[in-house]
């Protein structure tokens, strides 16, 4: 870049050319990216019991909203909560684990099939799961007939649905990871005397856990975001999860059930955006599985 | 297996500690994989529990044997994969040469349960009230009548006569039987349980179950059983004769009375047909029975999709918006994102982590929230957008109609997926930006060359190289994207009856066949099927193209 001495006088227009128009252009993309936001989370504070319309942000602090949120009977928040976090974790951590153990064989081992299993997976994870609706619903009402706890309307039911769907695009991305992980230290350990599993276990995950963390939080936050197949495969109330559940609130805009929506999105948004601030340079290579250096 | 002969004088004993562990997760698995073969035994579904048998053996001889790594690590994912994606994907493709949907869902038998349940004339005479019960001593399904005409009460089973129960010893419901009645204190009462019969709730029954109540027929002349007493909505039961009578041995449908809609005359004999049909002498063209069953039907489904004229406009609309709403999307979001990445590629700018922190936000709140959000900011009364930022009185009805008038509806669309898309966008450009050399800058700089100049000659062309295959599989995923679109206007605002289809002036294609599958009267599964596999093809199509440009598939051939 040019030299630029320290103590010439400050000129505006000169700046503005340089850089002051890069601040003017990124407030006005952050007032885009942040102002629907700010307008749930004021809508969330405002003490709301007949209103019409709220045309300034912030003007009014009051926790009626939530207050009355998690007192609705016949809406379950704090349950859809925990029914989100538990559907999400479970879901997460087995589907990782199923893709690790995959990726691992795919990985490090060489056998028949191999390369054609590798090519299924890509295959698999191009059909839309939203078209597989038809005969996922009619496999767990056939699982309900014999095992309820399987079939329709239940968590483990959705549970394992979700990770076989998840599985085939975890594995691949997981292949990728491990090639990453130099051969040379299998190697190394199975010469001191290490077992497989004890490879696996305690030297290739250990040395990939911020990619399977990264890969859990993603797949977390895919899975809790899920409305299509929770919404066919889940009807009791109690059983819900919040994409599907909170969508009850807002079937009329400015309403009451409107501003308790409003307080159900701002605690259902909260732990991702905090673990989205805070890991922010983890998942971008997560995202761009490597195809970019971020 | 060659690199790994080094094992041979490593270990090849796993620990104590390792093996007991494997013993241990075995027989876990083992002992919930018994229990659930001696239920189906149970219920006598010998085939599937033969298949879980061989399923369970293979299972131990993988972990119980010396080697055959590769398959210790894969048998669970595999075996999920097999029960969720390659059955899925099968059924799916079996289904798109059905008729399988809401007119054909199951059997023949179930379909001749379904016609009889509804071939039947009202007859003039005493109407009930009526609760679904379970005979105690039987178990057999019976309806509890409470006359409209005299208040007393009869419970009958199916082809038996009713039997008038005597005061006491029915319990009578403390709703009134009639919602309209305007004085409770004189309304009348249905019995509601009775001495020796369970009560069964409407809501706690399959619908199987339900089908099962329907068809139940009190007899009222035990000489002729075309007559009789039957509950169409399990509140009121009703005088009926049967209008179709079905003949085990032929296997056809004869009218023993006139149909009341006039869709038959006595006399007519319903045969089936090749289309899952009871059609008149078995002859397609001629009137058929509402209830058909499942059958295969070839291209059929295929050749709806590329012939019918019904279909016709109404698709080509949708593949256009298709194909417009992916290409805009990513057009739209790659600008605004280069955009910021360039902006914010200049070392002296102060605050950068503030404005990416902020700016990453949208990608961060969860999906579903973000298009419940824009619901309420679109709202065309009330909604945040049009009263505050556009100024619009607040509560008036000539507001702009975000969502609800097709062209403003797919801006709305397009204006969401560009706040939602645009971080990603963001963050995939920083990081090509990145990794560009500087020296390639500092060459063009001294060669003379403006800055545009170095943004269209050299960066955007380096730029794209490397994230050509991303914005194709964005777009390849926002050719799919069912959940911005049907969370935020359900493919609405609908077309006014045009065609036969449900569609929507924001209708991509995966959301027309998310309808054709499960929203409206006419559910086709078959149809639906088969667009899924169209779908897939050119879904398949794009992302080949991308892999090509990447070495995705280099590794693997």
């Amino acid at each position: 870049m040019t030299y630029v001495p320290s103590k010439r006088k400050f000129n505006f227009a000169r700046w503005f050319l340089r850089t002051g128009w890069r601040h003017l252009l990124g407030l006005a993309v952050c007032v885009f990216a942040v102002f629907p936001i700010l307008y749930i989370l004021s809508t969330s504070l405002y003490p709301n019991n007949d209103i019409n319309n709220t045309t300034a942000l912030f003007t009014a602090f009051s926790p009626q909203n939530y207050i009355e949120l998690f007192a609705q009977e016949t809406r379950p928040f704090a349950r859809w909560y925990t029914n989100t976090v538990y559907i999400g974790i479970v879901t997460s951590v087995g589907s990782v684990f199923l893709s690790a153990l995959a990726a691992y064989a795919f990985s490090r081992l060489r056998f028949k099939g191999r390369r054609g299993g590798l090519l299924s997976l890509i295959l698999m994870q191009m059909f839309p799961s939203i078209l597989g609706l038809v005969a996922v619903f009619s496999l767990l009402s056939d699982f309900g007939q014999v095992f309820p706890i399987i079939g329709l309307n239940s968590q483990l039911g959705l549970i394992l649905v979700y990770m076989g769907g998840a599985l085939g695009a975890g594995t691949y991305l997981m292949y990728g990871f491990f090639n990453t992980v130099p051969k040379e230290i299998d190697e190394a350990a199975t010469i001191d005397g290490a077992s497989h599993a004890r490879i696996f276990f305690s030297i290739i995950l250990r040395l990939v856990a911020p990619v399977l963390a990264v890969q859990m939080l993603l797949s977390y936050i895919g899975v809790t975001s899920d409305y299509v197949l929770a919404s066919i495969l889940l009807s009791d109330p109690n059983q819900l999860t919040l994409a599907t559940g909170l969508q009850q609130f807002i079937n009329d805009p400015y309403s009451k059930d409107w501003s308790m929506f409003a307080a159900g999105a701002v605690l259902s948004a909260l732990p991702s955006l905090v673990l989205f601030l805070f890991l922010q340079k983890y998942i971008t290579s997560g995202l761009t599985g490597g195809a970019v250096k971020g | 297996m060659a690199r790994f002969r080094i094992r041979s004088w490593g270990s090849d004993t796993p620990s104590m500690s390792g093996i007991l562990w494997k013993l241990g997760v075995l027989g876990v698995v083992d002992a919930v994989a018994t229990t659930m073969i001696m239920v189906l035994l149970g219920q006598g579904r010998y085939w599937i529990a033969a298949l879980s048998i061989a399923v369970l053996l293979i299972v131990n001889w993988i972990y119980l044997r010396k080697g055959g790594l590769p398959a210790k690590y894969l048998a669970p994912g595999v075996i999920f994969l097999l029960i969720f994606q390659v059955y899925v994907l099968l059924f799916s493709g079996y289904t798109a040469f059905t008729n399988y949907g809401s007119a054909h869902n199951g059997d023949k038998s179930l379909a001749v349960q379904t016609i009889q349940n509804a071939a039947y004339r009202t007859l003039d005479g005493e109407d009930y009230s009526v609760a679904l019960v379970k005979a105690d001593a039987t178990g057999h399904e019976a309806l509890l009548l409470t006359s409209n005409l005299d208040q007393r009460v009869y419970v009958g089973e199916n082809g038996q006569l009713a039997v008038e129960i005597p005061a006491g010893s029915y319990t009578l419901s403390p709703k009134c039987a009639d919602p309209y009645a305007e004085d409770v204190t004189t309304c009348m009462h249905a019995a509601e349980k009775a001495v020796g019969y369970s009560a069964v709730t409407v809501d706690s029954l399959s619908p199987s179950q339900k089908l099962s109540y329907t068809s139940l027929r009190v007899a009222t002349d035990l000489a002729d059983p075309t007559v009789g007493i039957k509950t169409a909505d399990f509140s009121t039961a009703l005088q009926v004769q049967a209008t179709l009578a079905y003949d085990d041995k032929t296997g056809f449908f004869t009218a023993i009375a006139d149909d009341d809609y006039g869709n038959y005359v006595k006399g007519d004999v319903f045969k089936p047909s090749s289309d899952g049909y009871f059609h008149i002498n078995g002859d397609v063209n001629s009137a058929k029975l509402d209830g058909g069953w499942r059958v295969e039907v070839g291209f059929a489904n295929f050749q709806t999709i590329f012939t019918d004229v019904q279909l016709r406009a109404p698709l080509i609309k949708v593949i256009t918006w298709t194909f417009v709403f992916a290409f805009l999307t990513v057009l739209t979001t790659f600008i605004l994102g280069l955009l910021i990445a360039f902006l914010f590629n200049h070392e002296k700018l102060r605050g950068k982590k503030i404005y990416r922190a902020v700016m990453i936000l949208p990608y961060a709140f969860p999906g579903f929230l973000s298009a419940y959000v824009w619901v309420g900011l679109l709202n065309r009364e009330n909604g945040f957008i049009n009263t505050v930022i556009l100024g619009q009185t607040p509560g008036n009805e000539g507001n702009f109609p975000w969502l609800l008038e097709e062209n403003p509806a797919r801006l709305a669309v397009l204006l969401v997926n560009l706040w939602l898309g645009f971080p990603y966008m963001f963050l995939i450009t920083t990081g090509a930006l990145q990794s560009i050399p500087p020296e390639l800058n500092e060459a063009a700089e001294i060669d003379g060359a403006s800055g545009w100049q170095n943004f269209r000659l050299i960066k955007l062309p380096l730029l794209l190289i490397s994230i050509a295959p991303l914005l194709i599989s964005s777009f390849a995923y926002n050719f799919n994207n069912f959940s911005i679109i049907y969370l935020l206007t359900k493919g609405g605002p609908n077309d006014s009856g045009v065609t036969d289809y449900d569609v929507g002036g924001t209708d991509i294609l995966i959301t027309f066949v998310y309808k054709i599958a499960f929203s409206g009267t006419g559910q086709n599964y078959g149809l639906a099927s088969a667009f899924s596999i169209l779908i897939f093809f050119v879904i398949a199509t794009i992302s080949l193209i991308s892999f090509r440009r990447t070495k995705a598939f280099e590794e693997i051939l």
